[in-house]
């Protein structure tokens, strides 16, 4: 199985595999997240044009492209955040989930974000404390036990490399944290309900360097257990982090594939030229 | 170089004009709300308090108005409410030559109950009926005709004048739900006056809730119903608060609303010497803003009288400053528990 299986025309049917990565193996074996011929509009205003792609389980994929590209609306739809945006639907094609197709009437809403968790631009702490912002998830899950849900804190915590900074204050506020913290936060708590998939949407954007390099190091953590599909502006973000990328462009997914691929040998001219800087 | 000059005086005296201007405005308010303060605060103040101990005038506050009864006896000027009046007669047989002045005697207990009630009944019910709407508004409704007609309607409630409100609730509750005269013919009336401000507000303060919580929430799997209960609401409850106070202060003070669905002029009982609980909320009460028109329009003044309507103007001004102190410190305290 390829991964750019039905791609649109302009693109090559077929990206050269790269056998030294060790991901690439499992990825052949099963698709975490299969986007097929997806159109989305936003009253009427077409955004997204016959995006078809294949994301592959435990590795991190990156969305690329200029601002307006459409990567972020494409994120959204995995956990169907825009559901929320009035007027806002996908017109054509499919979001299938480990083979569940995630727009079907019978599939509940609440289950599927359960199962994709997201991570903000904006970091978004609940002006709570840190241990309540953990446990939220779980509790609207209807978890009530105080034991398991001190673990899952402290396992999540962990998993986000900020237990450490903050076991001995888990009763204080959330705001109280720093910028890179908060994100983190963020990341902690969409892992306390242990998802299958971690959306991330630019979550270095308003870091500085050394938090956005805290956060880096945790996505290539977190990949070994989660999907992760990170949506960033800074390409040399999604050269270090990920395994794959797409290049997105007014809309149309442009280029897909290994990311040393997309990055040292594109197919495409334009993908070429965002890469290098010439626009973008 | 002149006219630039010339151009320059005109703007700086056009500044120092309108500085004045806005300053003297800001003078003349603060010095009719000083002078509406001391005058019912000096006057009411020699009702409410006294010169010995305990410094208040604890019968003003804890008994049921009565008549005055003035008369000279032996020489002296005798003052004695109904009930020491009639004790007195029995002791006295002689004929006094009385004048009676009604209300001026006992004090507003009853009225300070009835103002309670009616305040806490009206916004639990406007309250609850508020928030629901606002909450359906702006978090369920999506945009449309029907919706925008909603709020055209909202809007148009607001500016209902209250003695329309008094007339249709008098129409509605008093006589074709036939509730008559009772705390609950006045709790609807003075909840759907305060309503559109408190759904107004309700909304605004929901719409300041930023919606990075709400996706957060819902990202995590929460359902609308759990996000907006876990992590809209608690959030937006020191706004609600804070408009809300605004609307106890009209509540407590609108006399129009009242007068033909809730308020007696005078009631012997006290709201709780009811034959059955359920006669409770069909009982009419006294009311503080209905104590002063009464006894301000509705019989003879005289110097006797006037300690009465500056008294119980002052008890008034107290309770409902009491009652906003009170919404301020429960929204300080929410607020203190989560700002971001």
């Amino acid at each position: 199985m390829v991964s750019l299986l039905e791609m649109p025309q302009t693109l090559p049917q077929q990206v050269p595999r790269q056998n030294d990565r060790p991901v690439e193996e499992t990825e052949s074996a099963e698709i975490m997240i299969d986007v097929r011929d997806l159109d989305f509009a936003y009253a009427g205003n077409k955004v997204l044009h016959n995006v078809s792609l294949d994301i592959p389980p435990k590795a991190v994929t990156a969305f690329i492209g200029p601002s307006g590209c459409g990567k972020t609306t494409l994120l959204r739809c995995i956990n169907r955040m825009n559901d929320l945006i009035e007027g806002a639907r996908i017109t054509r094609g499919t979001i299938h989930l480990g083979g569940i197709d995630i727009n079907a009437p019978q599939v509940d809403v609440v289950d599927l974000r359960r199962r994709v968790g997201m991570v903000f631009q904006k970091s978004n702490p609940f002006p709570k404390s840190i241990y309540e912002n953990i446990s939220y998830g779980l509790r609207i899950a209807g978890v009530n036990k105080r034991s398991r849900i001190d673990e899952a804190v402290e396992k999540s915590l962990r998993g986000a490399a900020l237990w450490d900074e903050v076991k001995d204050r888990l009763d204080e506020g959330a705001l109280g944290l720093s910028g890179g913290q908060q994100q983190r936060l963020c990341i902690a708590r969409a892992l306390a309900v242990e998802p299958d998939v971690v959306l991330m949407d630019e979550p270095c954007s308003a870091l500085d360097p050394i938090a956005t390099a805290k956060i880096e190091e945790l996505i290539h953590e977190l990949k070994r257990q989660y999907t992760i599909v990170i949506v960033t502006h800074n390409m040399q973000q999604a050269g270090r982090v990920s395994d794959h990328t797409g290049f997105f462009y007014l809309g149309k997914l442009i280029e897909f594939g290994p990311t040393t691929k997309i990055f040292t040998n594109p197919s495409e001219r334009r993908t070429e030229d965002y890469i290098t800087g010439r626009f973008g | 170089m002149i006219a630039a000059a010339s151009n320059r005086r005109r703007s700086q005296f056009l500044e120092s004009a309108l500085f004045w201007a806005f300053r003297i405005g800001t003078y003349f308010v603060l010095l009719c709300a000083t002078y509406i303060f001391l005058d019912i605060g000096i006057k009411g103040g020699r009702t409410v308090f006294t010169r010995t101990a305990p410094f208040v005038n604890l019968k003003f506050l804890s008994e049921p108005p009565q008549t005055l009864y003035v008369f000279d006896y032996q020489g002296k000027k005798m003052e004695l409410s109904d009930r020491e009046f009639r004790a007195w007669k029995t002791t006295h047989k002689e004929d006094v030559d009385v004048t009676s002045v009604s209300y001026s005697a006992g004090g507003i207990w009853p009225c300070i109950v009835g103002t309670a009630l009616l305040v806490i009944g009206s916004m639990t019910l406007a309250l609850f009926i508020g928030i629901s709407c606002a909450i359906y508004l702006s978090e369920y409704s999506r945009d449309g005709r029907f919706i925008r007609l909603i709020r055209v309607a909202i809007l148009n409630l607001a500016g209902v004048p209250s003695i329309v409100f008094g007339l249709f609730g008098f129409g509605l509750f008093v006589i074709f739900f036939g509730w008559n005269v009772s705390l609950l013919s006045g709790w609807f009336t003075l909840g759907l006056m305060v309503l559109p401000a408190i759904i107004t507000a309700s909304e605004e303060s929901l719409r300041a809730v930023p919606q990075g919580l709400r996706e957060g929430s819902l990202a995590l799997g929460a359902t609308k119903w759990q996000t907006i209960r876990k992590n809209v609401l608690p959030y937006a409850l020191p706004g609600i608060l804070t408009s809300s106070i605004l609307g106890i202060a009209r509540v407590a003070g609108e006399t129009a609303p009242i007068m033909f669905t809730a308020a007696y002029a005078m009631r012997d009982e006290m709201p709780w010497q009811v034959s059955h609980w359920t006669n409770f909320f069909f009982q009419g009460v006294m009311a503080l803003p209905y104590h002063i028109y009464v006894v301000s329009s509705k019989i003879p003044q005289n110097e006797y009288t006037e300690r009465v309507q500056y008294g119980t103007a002052f008890v008034f001004l107290a309770v409902v400053m009491l009652i906003a102190l009170t919404s301020i410190l429960l929204r300080e305290r929410q607020r203190r528990r989560l700002s971001w």
